[in-house]
């Protein structure tokens, strides 16, 4: 096999064995000096933009598996489309007759599949494993059969298995960016009825939405771009371009229209990078540069992703703690004086007080060092000052702001009492959790709420006007 | 009566095809007694349906009265979510018709609002709320065209409707259980739709938009639209809906809750489906008689 792969490669490019050669092949590729080149990379990259769109929606429907098994399903079509064509009398070589047959054994698979599913009850994800090791075992057996057929060279078959751009004829190429270009359009054109099929099945049928046939539709889209990646990417590979870019995509964006186009976009520089790198490298199989590629991607998008990425989940997480924190400190000062003071407790009598860590701290379960550093926190936002004596003092913002703090609390803990039959030893904790969260809006139409029901209560939990917006955030 | 009280397998007994029928011929006068107005919002004639050999309704026969606000209550398994999708054409039908003011469901889609129940879908899907809410306007735009202005328009007053409008932008997972409700009854309302049903809108949700809810429910009906609404929580039935169905199976009674929602039709919906053979037993002893 080793010498009819090198045959094939040199259609691509002339051997690569020296650095400088290397070099100059680099250069050559880099700066799209060759034509069949840049058809390759120009098709594949048009491939991965493909296969983002249709993934994304592949990916919310959770049928990435299937999907899977699908691809896998192909190798026994392509081995058995060889054998057909070879016993007729061709080379068996002829590309389209491959990947009909490709066509053909991946949606068997995925039939079978759907007859297991529906007859037995054999749960989705075994019937998944079952046909996909099945058909691919089949497609084993079959090619070994054919490498011993003394009639037909079966070279380059494998290369359906792991992708080879490099046996990619500038007319194989051209056929893929246009097949990749109707498919990204019909899923542009079906975005509305995809997007209602995908999230919410049964409301898409009521609404006289073909689901039956759209599925299809997008089912048959889905093999499509699997047959025409087949080549570049190869099948064991193949769901990796499906599944990678629009996991990626979601990272950046919670927004369907712009997590395809971002799709789109990373799988297409996937294909474009990985075509480029394994060019240059004709052994390579491209399938594995591509999904490297798209992987690195999925990584730096996990984590920096703007949407939903780890460093941004991270800083919401210390944000909102901070913001408990704050709130905690403000809440105990205001309780400290409160208890201390027999009037009401205004703006000026807050102000008044001083505090120290050793009086506050028995206030909460604060270890020293939460302590200190909500004290640190207060006073960066300018609640505190620091006294003469080693304390603190509340500034006036400092003061308004515990005072909402405070309102917000009880506001909740009596919109508990009186509606939601919590028993009113659960309530404490409970009110801790969700004022933090709570916006000016729910705030607003619990005071409401309070208002209708019990106004005295209302008042009194509220003595003084507050800007709404008021911000202990 | 007491013939098959000792048998375990009660679902075998029912699950026979005769015994619907027993049952249909002799029910409660209320549940079947009615007249079929032709254009009623809602009709169904003897609609059974069955899931795998297993009914799940039987012989319902019904008419929703116009301009009311009508509760399915009944017992879990009782086939209220599936009494709604057989309306829809969700689920097939064994047998009977289903007509939407006289006409089949199919041909007056555009009229119904549904509202399913919210477990059924998954609110990590990277769409806004009102993108969910613009999906009540695709019947009406038809394929391929995009959404246009005048439909964003009415999805943002529909919204605002339900108390939403602030939240328009926001990814559906961030809102709370009662805040994703009222997004799939704003879906619904964007639909501007005659005839309403609504599975469970009640579960799960906070008081502040149960209160809500109910607020828009009643406006639909001074607006003379007709709403079903599947119920759990007995307590509130009267306080809320002007009509009730109390369905187990088959209906056992409906008409106005004044007169229909009694401790002994109650009795009868949610006793199990030993009472089911009790009324069989009933039934042949009577047709012996008579």
């Amino acid at each position: 096999m080793p010498s009819s792969v090198a045959d094939t490669g040199d259609r691509m490019s002339t051997g690569v064995t020296h650095a400088s050669r290397f070099v100059d092949e680099l250069l050559h590729v880099l700066t799209l000096q060759d034509y069949n080149t840049n058809v390759v990379v120009v098709g594949v990259s048009a491939l991965g933009l493909a296969c983002g769109l249709i993934g994304s929606f592949l990916l919310l429907r959770k049928r990435a598996l299937l999907g899977d098994a699908i691809s896998h399903a192909m190798l026994p079509g392509i081995a058995g489309a060889f054998m057909v064509m070879s016993a007729l009398g061709g080379s068996g070589k002829s590309l389209v007759g491959l990947l009909i047959g490709a066509a053909i054994s991946g949606a068997a698979g995925l039939a079978c599949i759907l007859l297991i599913r529906h007859f037995s009850r054999i749960k989705e994800d075994a019937a998944l494993g079952i046909i996909l090791s099945v058909f691919f075992g089949l497609g084993v057996v079959l090619l070994t059969l054919i490498q011993q057929m003394r009639t037909a060279s079966a070279a380059g078959l494998e290369s359906f298995i792991y992708g080879k751009t490099a046996s990619m004829l500038a007319s194989d190429a051209i056929a893929i960016l246009i097949a990749a270009v109707v498919i990204s359009i019909a899923c542009l054109v079906l975005f509305k009825e995809f997007t209602v099929l995908s999230f919410d099945q049964a409301y898409a049928q009521s609404q006289g939405f073909p689901v039956h046939g759209l599925d299809i539709v997008m089912t048959a889209l889905v093999i499509a771009v699997m047959v025409i990646g087949l080549q570049a990417v190869g099948l064991i590979l193949m769901i990796a371009m499906l599944v990678i870019p629009p996991a990626a995509a979601r990272f950046w964006t919670d927004r369907l229209h712009r997590m395809l186009f971002c799709a789109g976009a990373i799988g297409l520089l996937s294909g474009l990078f990985g075509a480029l790198i394994s060019t240059l490298t004709p052994r390579m199989p491209a399938g594995a540069v591509i999904v490297l590629v798209a992987g690195a991607i999925f990584f730096v998008s996990m984590v920096f992703g703007t949407a939903r990425g780890v460093v941004r989940r991270v800083v919401e997480h210390v944000g909102l703690a901070r913001k408990v924190a704050l709130q905690h400190l403000l809440r105990a000062m205001y309780e400290l004086r409160e208890a201390q003071a027999d009037c009401e407790v205004t703006p000026t009598v807050l102000q008044e007080g001083r505090f120290s860590a050793d009086a506050l701290q028995p206030r909460r379960a604060w270890n020293g060092g939460e302590l200190q550093q909500a004290i640190r926190l207060a006073r960066r936002a300018g609640y505190l000052t620091p006294d003469s004596r080693g304390g603190v003092r509340l500034t006036e913002s400092g003061a308004n702001a515990a005072i909402h703090v405070v309102r917000n609390h009880r506001l909740w803990e009596i919109f508990l009492i009186t509606h939601a039959d919590i028993a009113p030893s659960h309530v404490d904790r409970d009110a801790d959790m969700v004022e933090h969260v709570l916006d000016p809006a729910m705030i607003a139409e619990l005071e409401a709420v309070l208002a209708k029901t019990d106004p005295a209560l209302a008042t009194l939990a509220s003595p003084h006007h507050l800007p709404s917006a008021g911000g202990a955030g | 009566m007491m013939l098959h009280q000792n048998r375990p397998l009660v679902s075998d007994e029912a699950s026979k095809p005769s015994a619907p029928e027993v049952v249909q011929r002799t029910a409660d006068p209320v549940a079947t007694g009615a007249e079929h107005p032709e254009t009623a919002p809602l009709s169904m004639h003897d609609v059974t349906v069955a899931y795998h050999r297993k009914p799940v309704l039987w012989d319902v026969d019904f008419d929703a009265p116009e301009g009311h606000l009508i509760g399915i209550v009944g017992p879990n398994g009782a086939g209220k979510s599936t009494l709604l999708k057989a309306v829809l054409d969700l689920v097939p039908r064994v047998s009977g018709i289903v007509t939407i003011f006289g006409r089949p469901y199919r041909t007056q889609r555009q009229r119904v609002g549904y509202v399913p129940q919210r477990e059924s879908v998954d609110w990590d899907f990277p769409v806004s709320a009102l993108d969910v809410v613009t999906m009540g306007r695709y019947g009406r735009i038809g394929w391929f065209k995009p959404v246009g202005r005048a439909d964003k328009e009415a999805a943002h007053a529909a919204l605002d409707r339900v108390g939403m409008a602030d939240y328009a932008k926001r990814q559906i997972s961030q809102l709370s259980g009662g805040q994703q409700q009222r997004v799939f009854l704003a879906r619904a309302l964007a639909q501007e739709a005659d005839l309403y049903l609504m599975d469970e809108p009640f579960a799960g949700v906070d008081a502040a938009t149960e209160k809500a809810i109910i607020r828009i429910l009643q406006e639909l009906r001074e607006k003379r639209r007709t709403v079903l609404v599947v119920h759990h929580d007995l307590q509130t039935v009267p306080e809320y809906f002007d009509h009730v169905v109390l369905l187990n199976m088959r209906v056992v009674a409906q008409g106005p809750t004044s007169e229909v929602f009694t401790p002994e039709n109650l009795r009868k919906t949610y006793g199990g489906r030993l009472t089911l053979l009790e009324e069989a037993a009933h039934a042949i002893k009577r047709g012996g008689h008579g």
